[in-house]
């Protein structure tokens, strides 16, 4: 009998669920279960690495048993996973050392800004593609090795293997295969962008043992079978959530790119095999890598704060109920009013990177109801996609002929009409809302041959809704400018003011 | 006869309170009023609360009459809130149906569009959101006048303008047809709007009941309903489905999205 399905485990921040999708990409069944955020100090983000094992193991049995199938039904598995969070665990028993640093932990600021000094701190940005900065993956794994009695000593004789998510899912699931995904590893500050290895010099600059590092391999491969649950299941693939978002939504080729629109926002935009360096605030990470074929990149640019502002406007200010009503706030103006928000509320990120930014509202007058705040907050997302994707532009001579989006925000008919209109692209929306789970199941299918190529998927997208450009050019670069003199209200504030 | 519902007169009592109070009131103060414990007193409290009687102050947490709620024709949901929520369930009834889905909202006898998915074909198609149905003449809104009786009441036979020769124009075909809506708990839509056009439609039910939309499908009459005039039953199994599945969604408390 042919397998059904294939499976996707999607790893997330506060959550984990199992997808099943059908040879047409449509989901057949979900099952989902939360798991704790550990909170043990202000700036401290901690997960249980072994709660969310028992968390994949029950979700994938759940999604089998609603559609009473079987391993054998199932074609392959995908991950796609919660990028740059550590585990480090004991090679022998299998138990993590102590609980995984999630990405969002700043625990170790004063380390990087220690480290920012150090000799070879300079070509960090040139050998890996990303800036030093505590959102990654290594001074995490340093902070742990120097933190943890006694951990350095089992590090360095080979007792303890790191990994990110995906690494501790899949040795758990094959009992044992200890590797990493190009793209997840792409995330951590050790890898060579270029060669695609662990950097020993890198290595050194953080203090990491090569004995604990997992095996770089490719994206769409086989890297073992599954045990359990998912006996003789090959796992097949294994992608970081944002590029498993970009290969969901099909964007395989140089110049497709995608934004995920929710509590915060990434664009990614696919430069092919070639690697774009950014000279404008830009990530460049690793996109997807096909088993013996050379690696696909990415542009990245991640804006902080997006949805995470409606909910300020709704929770913070109180002027909405639930964050669509937003959208019904803000229909009862025509235009902004002349207001612009400017969210810099832990600085600004891609492209500026001033974190001694703080956020603005500029050009208030007696004429401003919260009808026209509503409109400038959803506007503030428009104004930041339009400026990652002007960097992407300067950085790159490719460029985006739509943009696909995903995300809860996309329910928005307004904010994706805006951001067509300052885009000057249109927005186009798939029908599979569930890019990220679709992206790990698509990458699983072609890895074992359940679908045969990348042009067999592009078929199964399906567009469910398109915002078309309709803003007056003039209108639209009259904005921008006021925009832009709101973004620059808000640099220093915090260096002149000594506020925090 | 049976005897009086306690929660029921409770939650009477504590409107009846609110009604009164020149300021929103604390748990502790409502529950001591009316004589309850506080947790049973909360337990009511947060019912009311997801049913839009009462609202709380965000920032006080003391609870106060919900604003809106007994105008005439009851609350009615936030459109861009019930397209946020459909969406997850409109995109597979698009995908599975191979039809393109609509939501809709009541105004007045007509239906408002406030959502729209493409048929997953490939083909250039253009959205009508923001267009307003004729309720007489389509899926979407004859399953909105079957649900909320007032909405149709000012439908005389001069307002039931003809699209077609199959369009309902009289109010007494009408008003069969839409208590035979209710009974089966569906509509459908057999070129009376446009002659080629066919559609299926069944309501999205909110808190307590209330019918505060519909969702349904619309395309070819021969791809909608077999040769005999009968909406084909996978298609109609999958609009229901889609209904009770965004009707699950609307149950979740308000406070939570
Ligand atoms: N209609 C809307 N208009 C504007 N913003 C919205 C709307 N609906 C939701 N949002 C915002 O979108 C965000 C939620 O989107 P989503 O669920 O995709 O976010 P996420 O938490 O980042 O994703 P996930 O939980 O899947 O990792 C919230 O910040 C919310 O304020």
């Amino acid at each position: 009998m042919k397998p059904r399905f294939v499976m996707a485990i999607d790893q997330g921040t506060t959550s984990t669920r199992a997808i099943l999708f059908d040879h047409g990409g449509q989901l057949v069944a979900v099952s989902q279960l939360e798991h704790h955020q550990y909170f043990p100090k202000p700036g401290w983000l901690e997960h249980d690495p072994a709660e969310i094992w028992r968390n994949v193991e029950k979700v994938a049995r759940r999604v089998l048993a609603d559609v009473g199938a079987r391993a054998e039904d199932i074609a392959a598995v995908g991950i796609a996973n919660q990028r740059e969070t550590i585990v480090l665990w004991d090679r022998r028993t299998g138990k993590p050392v102590r609980r995984a640093i999630v990405w969002q932990d700043t625990r170790t600021d004063a380390l990087v800004d220690e480290l920012q000094h150090a000799p070879g701190a300079g070509q960090i940005t040139e050998l890996t593609g990303l800036p030093l900065s505590s959102y990654f993956s290594a001074p995490k794994v340093r902070w742990m090795l120097e933190e943890t009695p006694g951990l350095r000593e089992r590090a360095e004789r080979g007792e303890v293997l790191f990994g990110t998510m995906e690494s501790w899912l899949i040795w758990n699931l094959t009992g044992g295969v200890h590797v990493t995904d190009v793209t997840n590893a792409s995330r951590t500050l050790l890898m060579n962008i270029r060669s695609l290895k662990w950097d020993p010099q890198l290595l050194e600059f953080f203090g990491i043992p090569e004995a604990i590092l997992p095996q770089i391999r490719s994206s769409l491969e086989t890297y073992g079978t599954g045990r359990g649950v998912l006996e003789g299941v090959p796992i097949a693939a294994a992608l970081g959530d944002q590029q498993a978002a970009l290969f969901g939504q099909t964007c395989f080729a140089a110049g497709e790119g995608k934004c995920t629109y929710g509590t915060g926002s990434f664009l990614l935009l696919n430069t092919g095999t070639e690697l774009v360096a950014s000279t404008h605030g830009l990530l460049t990470t690793v996109a997807y890598q096909v088993a013996g074929q050379p690696a696909h990149y990415a542009l990245e640019g991640s804006i902080a704060i997006t949805g995470s502002l409606v909910q300020w406007f709704r929770d913070g200010l109180g002027l909405i109920g639930s964050a669509a009503e937003i959208e019904t706030l803000a229909r009862t103006v025509e235009d902004n009013g002349g207001c612009y928000i400017v969210p810099a509320f832990y600085g600004l990120f891609a492209p500026h990177w001033r974190p001694e930014a703080r956020g603005i509202i500029a050009g208030l007058t007696s004429y401003i109801t919260k009808g026209h705040l509503a409109r400038a907050v959803l506007e503030s997302t428009g104004w930041q996609t339009r400026e990652v994707l002007d960097a992407m532009n300067a950085d790159s001579s490719l460029r985006l002929r739509a943009l696909k989006v995903d995300g809860g925000m996309t329910s928005d008919n307004l904010l994706m009409q805006f951001v067509a209109d300052v885009l000057d692209v249109p927005v186009v929306r798939p029908m599979v809302a569930e890019t990220v789970s679709l992206g790990a199941g698509y990458a699983a299918g072609l890895a074992v041959g359940y679908w045969s190529d990348l042009e067999g998927l592009r078929r199964n997208w399906h567009l469910a809704a398109q915002w078309q450009p309709a803003m007056d050019p003039a209108r639209r670069e009259a904005e921008y400018r006021n925009w832009t003199y709101a973004v620059e209200l808000t640099l220093d504030w915090t260096s002149k003011t000594g506020a925090q | 006869m049976p005897g009086s519902i306690q929660s029921i007169e409770r939650a009477a009592a504590i409107l009846e309170l609110l009604a009164a109070a020149p300021v929103p009131l604390r748990v502790s103060e409502i529950g001591s009023a009316v004589q309850l414990p506080r947790a049973t007193a909360h337990g009511i409290l947060r019912t009311m609360l997801d049913v839009g009687w009462i609202e709380q102050d965000r920032v006080s947490g003391k609870y106060l009459i919900g604003e809106g709620r007994f105008a005439p024709g009851g609350r009615q949901v936030d459109p861009n809130e019930l397209r946020a929520r459909s969406m997850n369930w409109a995109d597979p009834l698009a995908a599975r149906s191979g039809e393109a889905v609509r939501v809709a909202v009541p105004e007045g006898p007509a239906a408002r569009v406030i959502h729209y998915v493409f048929r997953p074909d490939h083909s250039t198609q253009k959205a009508d959101v923001g267009a307003l149905l004729p309720g007489h003449a389509s899926a979407l809104g004859k399953v909105l006048l079957a649900f909320r009786p007032s909405a149709g009441q000012a439908l005389t036979d001069q307002a039931l303008t003809p699209y077609t020769s199959r369009t309902l124009t009289t109010r007494s075909r009408l008003t069969s047809e839409l208590a035979q809506v209710r009974r089966q708990g569906w509509a459908v839509e057999q070129g009376e709007r446009q002659m080629d056009l066919a559609a299926l439609a069944a309501p999205l039910t909110g808190l307590g009941g209330l019918v505060v939309g519909a969702v349904g499908i619309h395309g070819a009459v021969d791809r909608i309903c077999d040769p005999n005039g009968v909406p084909r039953p996978r298609l109609l199994a999958l609009v229901q489905e889609c209904s009770r599945a965004i009707g699950r969604e609307l149950h979740t408390p308000r406070t939570q999205a």
